[in-house]
Order: structure tokens, then sequence, then C-alpha cells
């Protein structure tokens, strides 16, 4: 079979890192590169200091350009925010809205990307506005399908409609894999055992979550079990979390432009323990996805407090875990150490 | 998250206005994966020794510019952004002594796609040099 998935990162993953001025830009590409994932996202302002309230400077924009060239990478997409509360007490016009997705779309383009990611919680009526001038541009702008929210949703189901109708190829989603959580993840529970959770109900509610039990009657068992505040915060998580089969996507497989490859954890043998990556590929093989699958590592946020997060080895893993379930021969390799 | 990188340990230090220490200073970063427009960040509360400095006496400065609280509330030109380390001053006539003082700072934020408010903070003991 033709490999037409392609595997990338979102430099989201790397997040730990840039924040504390541990990795540059280009250290964060290089790295992506070295392990044959030279697709890459990120989220515009989280990459670019100024965006969007400031703009960004065109030599930074070179610069991104010439990172990209040098390590024979694709820029796949720009996440966008819209903070569409900007202003306190009032929600930004519709018309606003409509013009602060079309800045974006000017930075996804001046970028060279092909997409660029709206957060879930924008309206459809604003994304259908904003796409006649994506198609001028050549860009497409993608929703993010992320849990709690997931395709049989109505309001995905809104947005699936509102697109047809629209029948502009421009609009499209971008599911994130975490929304196929099929097991608690243990980083989590360990960061609820952390901050206090009995172990008892934190085994409890890991098992509940296993046993798909409704998110409601598990925080009532917990609650009369005794448990409060972390622990009633951990059983709020399976509302969060309901386990949608990956085979939810086919149906949508012409919007589906982008995969966010969300993980928590990849352990030493490759495996990330929640989340059905086996299944997933062969999903998408089957509903002949030929985009990219672009890391997106949030383990970070669950083991920072007991722990330094290392997102390169985290993201190289996963990245061998791709690369076998997509039957490549060769093994992603990191050839040059990030300095720490 | 980022909960534990908010409070940066270097450049801890009085303020100092005519030879008068009107206050003291640290860096403070964000806890977010990306930045946020300075109209969104609701509210900073900086404490000094367990002694909470009042809203109308924290300063927030980023690259060469100082706001009040209320003023950022309508600032919709500059950013605070990932990772930067913004000045956080709190105004305290005398400033502080030499030595450690433990220092609380928490941010509230209003994310547009969140259905709550975050507030996130962070508590280091800091040292101040003589």
């Amino acid at each position: 079979m033709s490999n037409q998935i392609k595997r990338g990162v979102s430099l989201y993953s790397y997040q730990n890192e840039t924040f504390q001025g541990k990795m540059t830009l280009e250290d964060c590409i290089r790295t992506s590169a070295e392990l044959g994932a030279n697709g890459i996202e990120i989220i515009g302002e989280q990459t670019f200091w100024g965006w969007p309230e400031v703009g960004v400077e065109d030599a930074a924009v070179a610069n991104w350009h010439e990172l990209i060239k040098k390590y024979d990478c694709v820029p796949v997409s720009h996440d966008f925010m819209l903070d569409y509360k900007r202003y306190k007490g009032r929600v930004m016009p519709f018309d606003e809205q409509v013009a602060s997705v079309k800045k974006d779309i000017d930075f996804g383009a001046r970028l060279g990307m092909k997409f660029i990611r709206a957060l879930v919680s924008i309206e459809p009526e604003v994304l259908v506005a904003a796409a006649p001038y994506a198609e001028e541009k050549g860009i497409k702008i993608l929703i993010e399908v992320h849990a709690p929210l997931h395709f049989d949703h109505p309001w995905i189901i809104r947005h699936a409609e509102a697109f047809e109708k629209s029948g502009s190829d421009a609009l499209g989603f971008l599911p994130d894999m975490g929304m196929f959580l099929f097991k608690f993840p243990p980083v989590w529970k360990e960061k609820f055992l952390r901050i206090g959770v009995p172990k008892n109900i934190a085994d409890y509610i890991e098992k509940a979550y296993e046993d798909r039990v409704l998110s409601e009657y598990v925080i009532l068992n917990v609650r009369e079990m005794g448990g409060e505040g972390p622990a009633l915060g951990m059983a709020e998580t399976l509302r969060h979390n309901a386990a949608f089969e990956p085979k939810r996507m086919l149906e949508h497989m012409s919007r589906i432009h982008n995969i966010h490859g969300k993980f928590y954890q990849m352990d030493e043998d490759y495996v990330e323990p929640s989340i059905p990556y086996d299944e997933i590929v062969k999903v998408l093989h089957q509903g002949g996805y030929k985009g990219f699958i672009c890391s997106e590592y949030e383990g970070n946020r669950w083991i920072e407090d007991a722990e330094e997060p290392d997102s390169v080895e985290q993201v190289r893993r996963q990245q061998v875990m791709l690369a076998r379930l997509l039957g490549e021969e060769t093994v992603p390799t990191l050839k040059t150490p990030v300095a720490a | 998250m980022m909960d534990n990188k908010m409070i940066c340990t270097e450049q801890f230090e009085n303020v100092v206005e005519d030879g008068k220490a009107v206050g003291f200073s640290f860096l403070g970063r964000l806890p977010y994966y990306r930045g946020l427009g300075l109209s969104m960040v609701e509210d900073i509360q900086v404490s000094v020794d367990d002694a909470k400095i009042a809203r109308e006496d924290v300063r927030f400065s980023v690259r060469g510019k100082t706001y009040t609280l209320d003023e950022m509330e309508t600032v919709y030109d500059d950013r605070w952004n990932f990772g930067e380390k913004a000045t956080i001053i709190a105004l305290k006539p005398g400033g502080l002594t030499p030595g450690k003082h433990k220092i609380e700072f928490a941010v509230r934020m209003r994310v547009s796609y969140l259905p709550f408010v975050p507030t996130t903070k962070d508590t280091k003991e800091l040292d101040l040099a003589a």
C-alpha cells in the first residue's frame, strides 16, 4: 500500500521547552525533520511573538521560510485563536470576527500554510462568511473537532451542515485524536493521586471509564464514596471524554484535511496507552486520508508538577509508532541532540 | 499549566525612584501555551510574605511599556507573549528588606473558548540581594 498519510509535528508539542527558551524555532523544525516528520504545524501566536495584536515583522516570516527550506519541511497549518471575548462584558461583533479570521487567512498565506485551524467554539456562520476569502488565498479553514465535542455532537453537525450548504471546499475539519480516548490516561491518574485523590477512588474512576459508565453516575458514586475536591475533579474529566469511535470520521473524510496526533504519553515500548492509534490509522487508510498526522504532545501539563517534561523524546517515540503503523521501513531517529 | 514556571527567580529587586524604594519587582510569565492580548488579562494578584498587594498597586510592564491593571483591560494593541518575561511591579513604600521573601503570583485570564475563567498561581521563595 503506497503511503499517502504523511507525518508531521505541531510545534505545540515542544511548548515546555520553547516557553523556557530551551528550544529555538530552528531546534523545533530540525528535530521534527530529523524524525521524518516534515509537516510543520504551529499555533501562530505561540511561534510568532506579536501575533495577532501587534503583528509580525517580515524578517521573522523570512526566517520561517528559510528554516522550512533548509530542513526540507512543509508548512501545514497555522492554528489561530479568534479571541471573541477580547472585550470585557461583550462578545466581538460578527463582522469583526469575520475580519479577524481574514487576517489569520492572510497570515497563514504569508507562512505558506495550506490550512488554518479554527477553534471549535467559533460559530459556523463566521467561517462560512470568511470562506470566499480563504478560497481566493488558497487556504482551507479547518475547525478542530476536539473532546468533549465529537462528530455526532449537534454543534459539529451544525458546522457540517453549514459547510455543505455553503458549497465551499475551503471549509473542513481537523479532528483531534484525543476524542478517541479509550482508556483513562495513566499520567492523568498519577497526577490526581499526587494532588490527593484516594487510591480506591482513582482505581474506581479508571475502571468505570473503561467500562464506559455514564459520567454522571460515576460522579455520584465518587461523591458517595466520600470523594471531594480533586476526586470529583477526576470524576468530572469523564464528562469531557467519552471514547467516541474513530470510524465516526469516515462520513466526513472529504472534509478532513489535517489530523492532530494528540497524545498524553508515549511509553518506552512505543505505545500510547490511552489512544488507539492502530485503529485510528486503519480508519484513516480506509477513508483514503492523504494529509498529515501532526504530533500533538499534551502530557506536559499532567507531569510538570513532578518532573521536567522531555517533549522531544515523547515526540520521537510517537513518530516511531506512527512510522510503524504507516508501514514505513526506516525507524525515525534523531541525529542532533537538543541542547538542554 | 506552566504553574511552576510563572515566577522567574532572576531580577527580584526593589524599585527605586529618586533614591527611595517605592516597591519591588520580579519577572513573571503567562501560564499558558500561547500569549494573550492584554485586555484579556483579567487580574494579576501578588502577595509578599502572605500580605496581599492591592490591585491598584500592581503594575505590569513589557518592552518598555507599563500599565495599571485597570488600563490593561482596554489595551487592544499589546500582548503578553508566549513565555515572555514581564516585569511585575508591586508598589510598597520602603520596598522589601534584603533576604528571602515568599512571593505569590496569580493570573486570571479570560479565554474565549474555555467554559470557565482560569486562575493559575505560583509561589516561590525569592532572594533579594542586599
